[in-house]
């Protein structure tokens, strides 16, 4: 019991996104309304977006911006240690990912207004009745 | 279909949180992710681009041509959202306010109009009530909200920004003046053209500072070669470089936010909305 409570308390970050990506997860397949199944894709990516932003953190290190290095010359002198900031990589993925799910949310939202245009619902069953009528 | 949801929910996460058991700790600085590449990226970015801020030296130098499609991206949903709700036909009534006296006018022909200005005022069908309070507040706010967002844009090298959330909070101001005022407040400012010019002209800001580099005789977005036509300090080229392409990825992301508002919030009318 004590193990499993110090792997939880070790990893606890994870524990958060994949329950944050499961919430989104099923609003996606069980919610009847298209824009709350959007809302459940844009939780989804927001879990996603944590977990790759935690996998940059490193314990006692800084915003990866280089200090006393505004003057444009560099940080003369100074040596720059990996171990003294965190990992920007993930930083960069995510920062274009989140204007990118911006974008696919603006497009998915485009589609629900015409789905809302041509039928008049947004509801899964009713547009489902109303193809089948055709 | 609730339930099968749920057991499929249930059943994934438990395969995930099986899987994190061989993730690392919890900020744990010997990590696989940040003991290879981002080492090198911390290291050495500063003396190979000049840039304190290695988020924008990885996004715009390092992993450039990455970015590029990203604006590519943005740009096509901009694109998406004005081909699937753009509609040109003219609504037929219209809506007017006599401003000192709050009286409503309807017109039902379309030809005729009344010059907007000090006396007239463009109405939405829904009414929308006439709030001089939030419209005071928004005037005032939203030249502030701008330049914050050209310091943004612009200071992308030094500080936390870069063009992507300059470009935001540059659309986010177009989008407050269509919610504090009305939409046709927003388009009659910025036409549509103008926007779509914007959009088209950030992307290829971005694509053509890569051509340039390739006809100075350098690789595609390798900025060290604008050396030779722009006569500044070679150490700080590649800052000049990233601030250039920046700059084409916050005009290109401004445009297409308040394209995509505009196109939804009226249905691809373009006269009334929220």
């Amino acid at each position: 019991m004590t193990e499993i409570l110090s792997l939880i308390v070790a990893k606890y970050n994870y524990w958060l996104y994949v329950i944050l990506m499961m919430i989104g997860l099923y609003a996606m397949i069980a919610k009847n309304n298209l824009i709350k199944k959007l809302v459940g894709m844009n939780i989804f990516q927001t879990a996603i977006i944590l977990f790759y932003v935690s996998i940059g953190y490193k314990k006692d290190a800084t915003i990866p911006i280089i200090e006393g290095a505004h003057g444009g010359h560099g940080a003369s002198g100074a040596a720059i240690h990996a171990a003294d900031y965190i990992n920007p990589l993930p930083h960069v993925l995510m920062l274009t990912a989140i204007v990118v799910s911006v974008a696919t949310f603006g497009v998915a939202m485009a589609l629900a207004v015409r789905v809302y245009q041509r039928y008049q619902t947004l509801e899964e069953d009713e547009l489902r009745m109303r193809l089948s009528e055709k | 279909m609730r339930l099968i949801g749920f057991i499929i929910v249930c059943l994934t996460g438990a395969f995930l949180l099986y899987g994190t058991t061989e993730l690392p700790d919890w900020g744990d600085p010997q990590s696989p992710a940040s003991v290879h590449l981002s080492n090198h990226y911390i290291e050495r970015a500063m003396e190979e681009t000049q840039v304190p801020n290695l988020v924008t030296a990885v996004l715009a130098d390092y992993r450039g041509f990455d970015t590029m499609f990203e604006t590519a991206v943005i740009f096509c949903a901009g694109l998406a959202c004005f081909l699937l709700l753009r509609d040109f036909r003219k609504e037929k009534e219209r809506f007017y306010r006599h401003v000192p006296t709050g009286v409503i006018l309807h017109f039902k022909d379309s030809k005729k109009k009344l010059p907007i200005g000090k006396e007239f005022q463009h109405m939405d069908k829904q009414w929308v009530p006439y709030d001089i309070i939030i419209q005071s507040v928004c005037r005032i706010l939203i030249p502030f909200i701008q330049i914050y967002a050209l310091y943004v844009v612009g200071h992308g090298d030094f500080s936390p920004g870069g063009g992507f959330q300059g470009g935001v909070i540059f659309g986010s101001s177009l989008i407050l003046i269509a919610i504090a005022y009305d939409l046709k407040t927003l388009v009659t400012r910025i036409k549509e053209k103008v926007l779509g010019i914007f959009a088209a002209v950030g992307v290829l800001i971005y694509v053509g500072i890569g051509f340039i580099c390739m006809l100075l005789g350098g690789n595609f977005l390798d900025y060290s070669k604008l050396a030779k036509i722009i006569p500044v300090d070679p150490g700080h080229i590649r800052a000049l470089g990233m601030l250039g392409v920046e700059i084409g990825v916050g005009i290109a992301v401004m445009a297409v936010m308040a394209i995509i508002y505009i196109n939804i919030v009226s249905e691809g009318k373009h006269d009334e909305g929220l």
